[in-house]
């Protein structure tokens, strides 16, 4: 499990982007990271830290969502079968990612919540014919049961190859 | 009542003896030596004790810490988590290649494509380059001081009697020598100032408010007890010239004041410094600028270009960063000054934060409370590096020059040279950084315009 250093260093980080010293985050203390600022995304991955209706967000509640981004490496070390599954597994990295794309969170990626996301990673460069055409051709390759909408399963099927557990883990240096 | 009376005249001409005992140690030693320009070499014996003594300290806290099995804090010196310095492009390439087998030259999206987006974004959640700029760095080695301290518990009774020896010494003896000091160290720049100020113009009144300025900075100096290492000084900064400098707190105007006479620019202000800058401005003529002025950008520029093309005046000492950022990184440097068509003399400063971090984080600390911070470190030590004069070549412009002149600053001082604004400390990111990076991904989906008809 994660070290004691890594929770020492992480707690000093949070600390220090606690502006208000209140002992939570809010959303503008994570807006005043430049470099997340203009993250396209980057407002999806804030909202990925603040539970459903919820404005601050304490330190467990930041380590639960920065546990996702655990190296699967480390839970070779603490092998607890029987406990239930690890956040970093590469089944719940996958469902990180599908929620960063599924807006209302019914469990399914509609052609509407695609082309919002695809608005925001591309800005005003593309136009809505083509977009659209870009969200069509992936959900019709992705969709399995015909119901124009791309579930968790179908999602996982699309990116079973993909290097999961290399590109959604972040390694502490030491 | 009565019995008080012997011993109450015999407390006062104790004190009496030791106060002119003070006072005449602090003219023979520090006064006097400032005025002409010498030094006994005190300070750098302080520092050396210094050093050993805080070595001892690490080690006993190491020590300490083991036998006890506590965890010790490592403070990190070069971030947190492994980044890796690819682009947009690179990393998305990378993630398709893995994940289908399809052609990776035609242009399409891909789901996987997120993932370059949200981990980038967990990183700077994790560790930015920009915000930890803003506040004082971290030591490895701890420095008797409790305002750095991330282990301090109690450890053992010499380290303790140490730390409070050191409390003591600090502000029972040091912090009054200090402002002692520095009261007469403003006290002559005003008054020296304002008398130079009624002679007329020419060589006499130029060479007396010159020595003037430099004794009054270099008091202003050992009233901060701080111990400079000036590299290169056949590169100083001439008339006509531009200095300009990393910008670490007000204390590197007094340091660079101490070793060169220059015309400073800046803000008119209320109070103590008014009064000063009022004073100063009577014996040379110094830049300043009304509150509402600075705004005018032109006329900022026509006021530093009449001074500057006049090769009697003094150089000009600007800080192009704008803020105070903490010293371990140059940020992006406001092209105003390189505009002008001076010939620019660079200087790096870099201080060590072990003996006083000397940071002004002014939105933590108000200029009262820093000074005092400053008053009861142990010593600021720093270095000073005068770089080769440069000019702005044809072939670029002024934000070219300008990043040119803060890697050469950032690469002799060794700081990170970063593109980011210092304003960043208060304002919010300006979206054409987002533009940029949404611009970039979308020629990833859909190549260029003459690749659209394919798809």
């Amino acid at each position: 499990s994660v070290s004691h250093s890594q929770i020492t260093r992480l707690y000093s980080r949070f600390t220090s982007l606690d502006k208000g010293e209140n002992g939570t985050l809010s959303r503008e203390d994570f807006q005043r990271i430049p470099e997340l600022a203009i993250n396209p995304l980057g407002d999806r991955i804030i909202n990925a830290f603040f539970p459903e209706g919820e404005d601050q967000v304490n330190f467990r509640g930041f380590m639960r969502t920065l546990a996702h981004f655990r190296p699967i490496e480390d839970n070779e070390k603490s092998k607890d079968h029987n406990g239930p599954e690890p956040l970093n597994s590469r089944s719940n990295k996958l469902h990180f990612a599908f929620r960063l794309y599924d807006l209302d969170k019914d469990d399914k990626i509609s052609r509407d919540e695609l082309l919002q996301v695809l608005r925001m990673m591309v800005g005003v460069n593309i136009s809505d014919e083509q977009l659209g055409s870009i969200a069509d051709r992936t959900i019709q390759e992705a969709d399995q049961d015909g119901d124009s909408a791309i579930s968790f399963a179908e999602f996982v099927k699309v990116l079973e190859k993909v290097d999961v557990e290399q590109k959604m883990s972040i390694r502490f240096l030491h | 009542m009565f019995l008080l009376l012997p011993f109450d005249s015999l407390v006062v001409n104790l004190l009496g003896i030791s106060i002119t005992v003070l006072f005449t140690l602090l003219l023979v030693f520090i006064i006097v030596p400032a005025v002409f320009g010498v030094s006994f070499g005190i300070r750098r014996v302080y520092m050396k004790t210094l050093l050993k003594i805080f070595q001892w300290a690490t080690l006993r806290i190491e020590r300490g810490a083991k036998e006890k099995n506590h965890p010790l804090y490592n403070p990190s010196v070069n971030g947190i988590i492994a980044k890796e310095p690819t682009s947009l492009e690179e990393e998305i390439k990378e993630i398709r290649r893995s994940g289908s087998s399809k052609a990776l030259d035609a242009p399409e999206f891909e789901l996987s494509d997120i993932f370059y987006f949200c981990r980038k974004g967990i990183e700077t959640i994790m560790d930015d380059e920009v915000t930890k700029r803003f506040s004082a760095e971290e030591l490895e080695s701890w420095n008797l001081l409790s305002r750095t301290n991330y282990n301090f518990q109690y450890i053992s009774l010499r380290l303790t009697v140490l730390w409070g020896l050191g409390v003591l010494i600090r502000y029972c003896f040091l912090l009054p020598l200090r402002v002692a000091l520095a009261f007469t160290g403003i006290s002559l720049l005003v008054t020296g100032t304002t008398v130079v100020g009624y002679l007329p113009n020419g060589r006499c009144k130029e060479f007396l408010s010159k020595h003037v300025h430099l004794m009054c900075y270099r008091i202003c100096v050992r009233a901060l007890t701080a111990i400079i290492t000036y590299h290169d000084r056949e590169n100083r900064p001439r008339n006509g010239g531009i200095c300009v400098a990393n910008h670490t707190s007000p204390i590197d105007v007094i340091i660079l004041a101490s070793d060169g006479y220059y015309a400073m620019v800046g803000q008119v202000h209320g109070g103590l410094m008014g009064v000063i800058q009022r004073a100063m401005v009577k014996a040379c003529p110094h830049v300043w600028f009304e509150r509402s002025e600075v705004k005018d950008r032109h006329l900022v520029a026509k006021r530093l270009t009449e001074h500057v093309q006049d090769k009697s005046k003094l150089p000009i000492l600007i800080f192009p960063e704008g803020t105070c950022i903490n010293n371990t990184s140059v940020m992006m440097f406001k092209k105003g000054s390189f505009e002008i068509g001076a010939t620019v003399y660079p200087v790096a400063i870099k201080y060590d934060p072990q003996f006083g971090d000397a940071f002004w984080n002014s939105s933590k600390y108000g200029m009262v409370t820093y000074l005092l911070r400053m008053m009861t470190s142990w010593a600021i030590v720093c270095s000073v590096w005068y770089l080769p004069p440069m000019t702005r070549q044809p072939e670029e412009d002024a934000v070219q020059f300008a990043n040119r002149v803060k890697s050469a600053i950032a690469r002799q001082g060794g700081l990170v040279d970063l593109l980011w604004d210092g304003g960043l400390k208060r304002e919010k990111v300006k979206d054409t950084f987002k533009e940029e990076q949404q611009k970039l991904y979308s020629k990833m989906i859909v190549g260029n315009h003459e690749d659209r008809s394919r798809s």
